[in-house]
C-alpha cells in the first residue's frame, strides 16, 4: 500500500491540509512533511533497490483507457533529483519557518511535490499533469508578494509556463500517434549499451513540440525570460523555492528524453555566455543571480548534449550542487532583503558589519558556484568541461572556459562585493532570523562537504577512504559508474589560474574606475517585447479598428441614403416583392426548384 | 563622537595589502606552472600561464561588452511602470 502510493504526493495532500493547523503545530507539520516524503522515497527505494545498470528499475504500471500509465518509476537517473529536492524542500522549509502566511506554504509543498511527482513519472501524461501543477501552484509564490508589480510578473510567468505545458500536450498527443507509446522510461537505459542513442530524440514534430516545451521551462536562449522576470518579484523564501524546481525539472526531462541530441551542446553553450553579460550591469541582485541560475543551467544542458556517461553524470552531479549553492545564494539574498528591505547593489554595501553570518554564508554559495577548489561546484561542473574536453569540442570548451570566469565575475565577485562590502552605505540592521541562518548554515556545509569529499580519500590514504566512505558520497548516488578524480594538480592551478585572474581583472577594472557602476536602472531583455511594443501594436490596432469601423458606418449610412426609396419602391405595398402572389405561382417556382436539384444530382 | 567599532576593512592601507597579497599569489600561480606536469586535452593549455591570461582576458572583454551593452539598454528605474 504505502509501496504504490507516488512519490510526492505525501507533500502535495499534506501542504493542502496545512491551513487546518497553527501556529506552532504547523511549524511542526511544516518540517514534518518533507521529512515524511523523504523516508516514503527510502522505503520505496529499500525495498526494490535500484542498481547501477538496472534497465527497469522499480515501477508500477497501469492501464487507463487502454493507456499505460506510470505514475512511479524509480531509477538511477530519477533518483538523484529525487534526492536533491528532498533536500531542498527540506532546506527551503526551514528557511520558510516564520513565515506566518499560510498560502505560501501551501503553496511552496503543492509546488515541491509536484516536482518530485514528475521526476519520478514514467509516462508522458503524468508527466504533463505535475508539469501543469508545478506551475499553478508556484505562482502564488510570486503573487505573495502582493505588489502589483509582482501580479504582473506572476500573471506572465503563469502564461509562459502553462503554454510550456500546452505545447507539451500537443506534443505528447503527436507523439502518441506516431509512436503509439507515452512511455517516458526507456530513454536513460537505451542509452547503457552503447554510449550514445537516444530513446525520444528530435525526430519527429510531436518530439519537437515535447522539446520546445522542455526548453521554456529550462529557459532556453530567447525563450528564457520568464525566469529573470519572475523570480526576483516573489517573496524572500519564495524565490528559494522557485530556484530550485522548475528549471531542474526540465533539466531532468531534457536529461530523460534527449540525451545526446547534438543541438542542445550549442543552445547550451549559448545559454551559458549571454546571461553573465546582462548581470555584470543588473542591479537588482536577486536578478543578477536569476541570470546566474540561467547561465549554470546552461552547463547541464551542454551535458545532456554531449551523453557520454561522464558528461549525463556531470550533468546531474552539477544540478545537484547547483540546487544547494543556488539555493543558499538565494537565501543570503533575501535575508538581506528581508533586513533592509532592498537588494538593488545601488542602496546596499558594507552589511558584513551588521550581518556576519549572513555574509560568510553567502561567500561559500559564490564560491561553490564559482567552482573553487574545496567545493562543490569545482568538483560538479570539472565533469562537464572534461567531457567536453574528451569529445574534442574546441569552442564549446572555449566557451564553457570562459562562462566560468564571467560566473565567478558576477555571482562570486559583484553579488558578496556589491551586498557586503563596497562603500558602505549606513544600513545598520539585524542578523538574519535564526531559522534562516540555520538554513544556511546547512546548504553552506553541503556545499563544503560535496567539495571535500572526494578530497578526503585522496589525501589521508587508506584511513582517509574508510572516512570518505563514512561521509555521503554524491558518486554513490549518480547515475553511472564513471572513474573520475576532480582534484589533479594540472585541475586545482589551472582552475585557482583562471578565477585568481578573473579576481585581478575586477580588482584592476576597479580601482581604474572602468568597471561599471551599480546604477538604480532596469535593462532591456526578450521580455521587452511583450510588455513594451507588442502591447502597444494591441492598442494601436483596436483604436485603429475603432476608427475604421466608425468611417464605415458614416459611409454605410451616406449610402444608405441612396437605397432606400429603391427598396422601399420593390418592397412596399405596390412593388413587385411586396405584393401577395397566387398559390399556383408558387407551386410552379416550387416545381422548378425541385427539378433542378433533381437534374443536378444525376449530372 | 563616532561609538561605532572600526573594522579591520575600514582602513583603506589593509584594503591594499588584500590586493598586493592577490597580486602575489597570481605570479606564483603562473610560476607553478614550471613546477608539474601539465595533463592536457588541447596543445593550447601548455603554453605558459594561459588559465590566468584567459580568465583576465574574459573578464575585461565581459566588462567592456557589458558597458556598451548598458548604453543600448539601460533604462530608468521605473520604465515598465509607466
Amino acid at each position: 500500500m504505502i509501496d504504490s502510493l507516488p512519490p510526492g504526493i505525501i507533500l502535495i495532500v499534506g501542504g493542502l491540509l496545512l491551513p487546518l493547523l497553527r501556529g506552532r503545530w504547523q511549524q511542526i507539520f511544516l518540517l514534518l512533511l518533507p521529512l515524511l516524503s523523504a523516508a516514503h522515497l527510502l522505503f520505496q527505494v529499500s525495498t526494490h533497490p535500484v542498481a547501477f545498470l538496472d534497465p527497469d528499475g522499480f515501477r508500477i504500471p497501469f492501464i487507463l483507457f487502454g493507456y499505460e500509465l506510470m505514475p512511479i518509476h524509480i531509477d538511477r537517473l530519477s533518483l538523484v533529483w529525487g534526492t536533491i529536492f528532498h533536500i531542498a524542500a527540506f532546506l527551503g522549509v526551514v528557511y520558510a519557518l516564520h513565515v506566518k502566511d499560510s498560502v505560501q506554504h501551501v503553496s511552496a509543498l503543492v509546488y515541491v511535490g509536484a516536482a518530485i511527482g514528475a521526476v519520478f513519472a514514467g509516462d508522458l501524461i503524468t508527466l504533463f499533469v505535475y508539469w501543469e501543477l508545478t506551475a499553478v501552484s508556484s505562482v502564488f509564490l510570486i503573487w505573495a508578494s502582493r505588489s502589483e508589480r509582482s501580479y504582473h510578473a506572476g500573471m506572465r510567468y503563469l502564461i509562459i509556463q502553462v503554454s510550456s505545458g500546452v505545447i507539451l500536450l500537443a506534443g505528447i498527443l503527436l507523439h502518441l500517434r506516431d509512436a503509439g507509446t507515452l512511455t517516458f522510461v526507456d530513454a536513460f537505459h537505451e542509452l547503457l549499451p552503447t554510449t550514445k542513442g537516444y530513446f525520444l530524440g528530435l525526430n519527429s514534430p510531436g518530439t519537437a513540440l515535447i522539446f520546445v516545451a522542455f526548453g521554456i521551462k529550462a529557459a532556453f536562449p530567447l525563450l528564457h525570460n520568464w525566469l529573470e522576470d519572475a523570480y526576483p518579484e516573489a517573496t524572500v523564501t519564495g524565490t528559494v523555492f522557485l530556484s530550485a524546481f522548475t528549471t531542474k525539472l526540465a533539466i531532468y526531462a531534457l536529461a530523460r528524453g534527449f540525451p545526446g541530441t547534438e543541438i542542445l551542446i550549442w543552445i547550451g553553450a549559448a545559454m551559458t555566455a549571454f546571461p553573465i553579460f546582462f548581470a555584470v550591469i543588473e542591479n537588482d541582485l536577486r536578478r543578477v543571480l536569476a541570470y546566474s541560475l540561467n547561465n549554470q543551467l546552461g552547463f547541464m544542458v551542454v551535458g545532456i548534449g554531449i551523453g557520454t556517461p561522464l558528461a549525463l553524470n556531470g550533468t546531474a552531479s552539477h544540478a545537484f550542487a547547483h540546487i544547494i549553492y543556488k539555493a543558499l545564494l538565494f537565501m543570503s539574498m533575501g535575508a538581506v532583503l528581508y533586513r533592509t528591505g532592498t537588494v538593488k547593489g545601488s542602496e546596499l554595501g558594507g552589511l558584513y558589519k551588521s550581518m556576519p553570518w549572513t555574509t560568510a554564508f553567502c561567500i561559500v554559495g559564490a564560491a561553490s558556484i564559482s567552482a573553487f577548489p574545496l567545493f562543490s561546484g569545482f568538483v560538479t561542473k570539472s565533469l562537464i568541461l572534461s567531457a567536453a574536453a574528451e569529445d574534442h569540442r574546441t569552442t564549446v570548451w572555449l566557451v564553457l572556459l570562459f562562462a566560468s570566469a564571467g560566473v565567478f565575475h558576477h555571482s562570486g565577485i559583484k553579488i558578496p562585493f556589491f551586498a557586503f562590502f563596497a562603500h558602505d552605505s549606513g544600513k545598520r540592521v539585524k542578523e538574519a532570523p535564526l531559522n534562516m541562518l540555520i538554513a544556511m548554515g546547512v546548504s553552506a556545509a553541503l556545499c563544503i562537504l560535496i567539495g571535500v569529499q572526494p578530497l578526503v580519500g585522496k589525501l589521508l590514504g587508506p584511513a582517509g577512504i574508510t572516512m570518505s566512505g563514512v561521509l555521503p558520497s554524491l558518486d554513490a548516488i549518480l547515475p553511472y559508474k564513471v572513474n573520475y578524480d576532480a582534484y589533479t594538480t594540472s585541475h586545482v592551478i589551472t582552475q585557482l589560474q583562471l578565477l585568481l585572474f578573473s579576481a585581478l581583472a575586477f580588482t584592476v577594472l576597479k580601482l581604474a574606475a572602468i568597471y561599471p557602476p551599480e546604477l538604480p536602472s532596469v535593462n532591456l531583455d526578450t521580455d521587452w517585447i511583450y510588455r513594451k511594443p507588442l502591447p502597444a501594436t494591441v492598442v494601436w490596432l483596436s483604436r485603429t479598428g475603432v476608427q475604421i469601423r466608425a468611417a464605415a458606418v458614416r459611409v454605410m449610412i451616406a449610402q444608405l441614403k441612396h437605397v432606400l426609396p429603391w427598396v422601399q419602391k420593390q418592397c412596399g405595398p405596390y412593388g413587385s416583392l411586396g405584393g401577395s402572389w397566387t398559390t399556383g405561382g408558387m407551386v410552379i417556382w416550387a416545381a422548378i426548384l425541385l427539378g433542378t436539384y433533381l437534374i443536378l444530382y444525376y449530372l | 563622537m563616532n561609538t561605532e567599532k572600526k573594522y579591520w576593512l575600514d582602513d583603506p592601507r589593509n584594503v591594499n595589502k588584500i590586493v598586493y597579497t592577490l597580486y602575489v599569489v597570481c605570479a606564483l600561480l603562473v610560476g607553478a606552472d614550471f613546477l608539474y606536469h601539465k595533463h592536457t586535452h588541447f596543445d593550447f593549455e601548455k603554453w605558459l600561464g594561459i588559465y590566468g591570461w584567459f580568465g583576465f582576458t574574459a573578464c575585461v572583454g565581459l566588462v567592456m561588452a557589458a558597458k556598451v551593452m548598458r548604453k543600448v539598454l539601460k533604462r530608468e528605474e521605473d520604465y515598465y511602470d509607466r
